[in-house]
């Protein structure tokens, strides 16, 4: 498996049955086709629908059905539709298991950044601001350095898109999660050493390794 | 009252300045032959409500091409290269408001709040410059309602009324908009007459749409 596979794979055991759940755009979408088909969780588009969907082909293409990311899809039976003040009361009221997400930094203090990059790319926050504040768990899911940069750090330098809000980081490299707002290295991917993270990863963290059967 | 207009008398709601809102995700909602229609007047120096722009050539963004906006509210232009290089250039002033945020500061305005209280945003740039509001042990942001002049609404189906249904993911945020403008101008597939709908269905209520364009 290449590095977004290992890490799409390694998201998906995080969905438990019945589970409600926001995904990103990309990565955390992937996430999805490596389920456990004795799971099955209902997925939140934040444009305004909820349940389960497929992407459409040319006979069942509805022009008014469209994804978070602009795709079209269809959605299967069970699901409904409802406007963006009721898809963002779901949000931020608390009713989302978890939302899955991508980030350019997080930091030792569970402190994200992905929304802009000053003078350089300014695509705006979108839902994500709301997510990281209303759902019970945020998951950032991302490769574990971008062209070789550290993106796990001591403190973001790019402007916040939530306030310690993250719970847990799933890389190629390895899983990290937040315990009472400290940074725990808690598994390692196939084939990684502690060394290997130590190298990427200028964040201040502790290891617990979990005994659990390795991806 | 008579809500039907034709299509051509959408240039006598325009003016340089007004503040306009479009509904939509993507494109998907947008009423896609009123915004032709603006671009045959040569209204200009507009503020535009949107949670995004679209993409060049498409929707929304054939607004921003011809450079018709001068302010924009929106959650998310990373879709939309020349919004990004028209904002970069300083001719576009932008706010980026979370999607939900959004969401709440246009129903706020619908329902005669003086604001929402809400934990999006705190610890960013979002914050700056707004009341904190301490309620309860937990910290607030203030966000003020957004008012709007004239809404242009996308819908599925006006009965004679004016009430509303939508198609698919498309109430979005034309549903919020509605309510909040002074005129709000709804672009439909079908008319049918009153009775045809069945009101127990209705998304949109006829109290707060003024005029109706079948497009």
């Amino acid at each position: 498996m290449d590095a977004k596979e290992i890490i799409a794979a390694r998201v998906a055991r995080e969905f438990k049955n019945g589970d409600f759940v926001n995904l990103g755009i990309g990565l955390p979408t992937k996430a999805v086709g490596y389920m456990s088909k004795e799971i099955s969780i209902n997925l939140h588009s934040e444009n305004g629908f909820a349940g389960v969907w497929d992407s459409a082909t040319p006979e069942t293409l509805d022009k008014d059905v469209v994804d978070a990311g602009g795709a079209n899809v269809v959605l299967q039976e069970g699901g409904m539709f409802f406007d963006s003040v009721t898809s963002f009361e779901i949000i931020r009221g608390g009713h989302l298991d978890m939302t899955v997400l991508g980030a350019l930094e997080v930091d030792e203090e569970g402190n994200l950044a992905n929304w802009k990059i000053p003078g350089k790319l300014l695509p705006g926050m979108g839902g994500a601001m709301d997510l990281v504040n209303g759902s019970k768990k945020v998951i950032i899911s991302m490769l574990h350095t971008a062209k070789g940069n550290p993106k796990i750090l001591k403190k973001c330098t790019l402007p916040l898109t939530g306030k310690a809000v993250v719970d847990m980081i799933i890389t190629e490299l390895g899983v990290f999660e937040f315990r009472n707002g400290k940074l725990f290295l808690t598994e390692l991917m196939s084939n990684v050493t502690l060394e290997d993270i130590k190298k990427v990863t200028p964040a201040s963290y502790e290891v617990d390794l979990n005994l659990k059967e390795e991806v | 009252m008579e809500k039907k207009i034709s299509i051509n008398e959408i240039g006598s709601f325009l003016q340089d300045g007004m503040t306009i809102s479009i509904g939509g995700f993507m494109g998907c909602g947008n009423a896609h032959n009123i915004i032709d229609e603006i671009l045959k007047t040569d209204v200009k120096d507009l503020t535009l409500i949107a949670t995004d722009t679209a993409r060049d050539g498409y929707g929304i963004g054939k607004l921003i091409d011809q450079r018709r906006v001068k302010k924009l509210y929106a959650s998310h232009i990373g879709t939309n290269k020349q919004t990004q290089a028209q904002v970069i250039e300083g001719f576009i002033e932008l706010e980026l408001v979370p999607q939900g945020t959004l969401a709440e500061r246009i129903r706020a305005a619908a329902a005669g709040l003086g604001g929402v209280l809400t934990q999006t945003g705190l610890g960013t740039e979002v914050q700056e410059g707004k009341e904190i509001i301490h309620i309860d042990g937990k910290d607030y942001i203030l966000e003020k309602p957004i008012h709007i002049d004239v809404a242009f609404i996308k819908a599925y189906k006006s009965d004679k009324s004016g009430n509303l249904i939508y198609n698919g993911a498309t109430r979005n945020f034309n549903v919020p908009m509605a309510g909040a403008a002074k005129i709000s101008i709804a672009e439909v597939e079908e008319i049918v007459e009153n009775g045809e709908l069945n009101p127990n269905f209705i998304h949109t209520p006829f109290v707060y749409i003024n005029h109706v364009i079948k497009a």
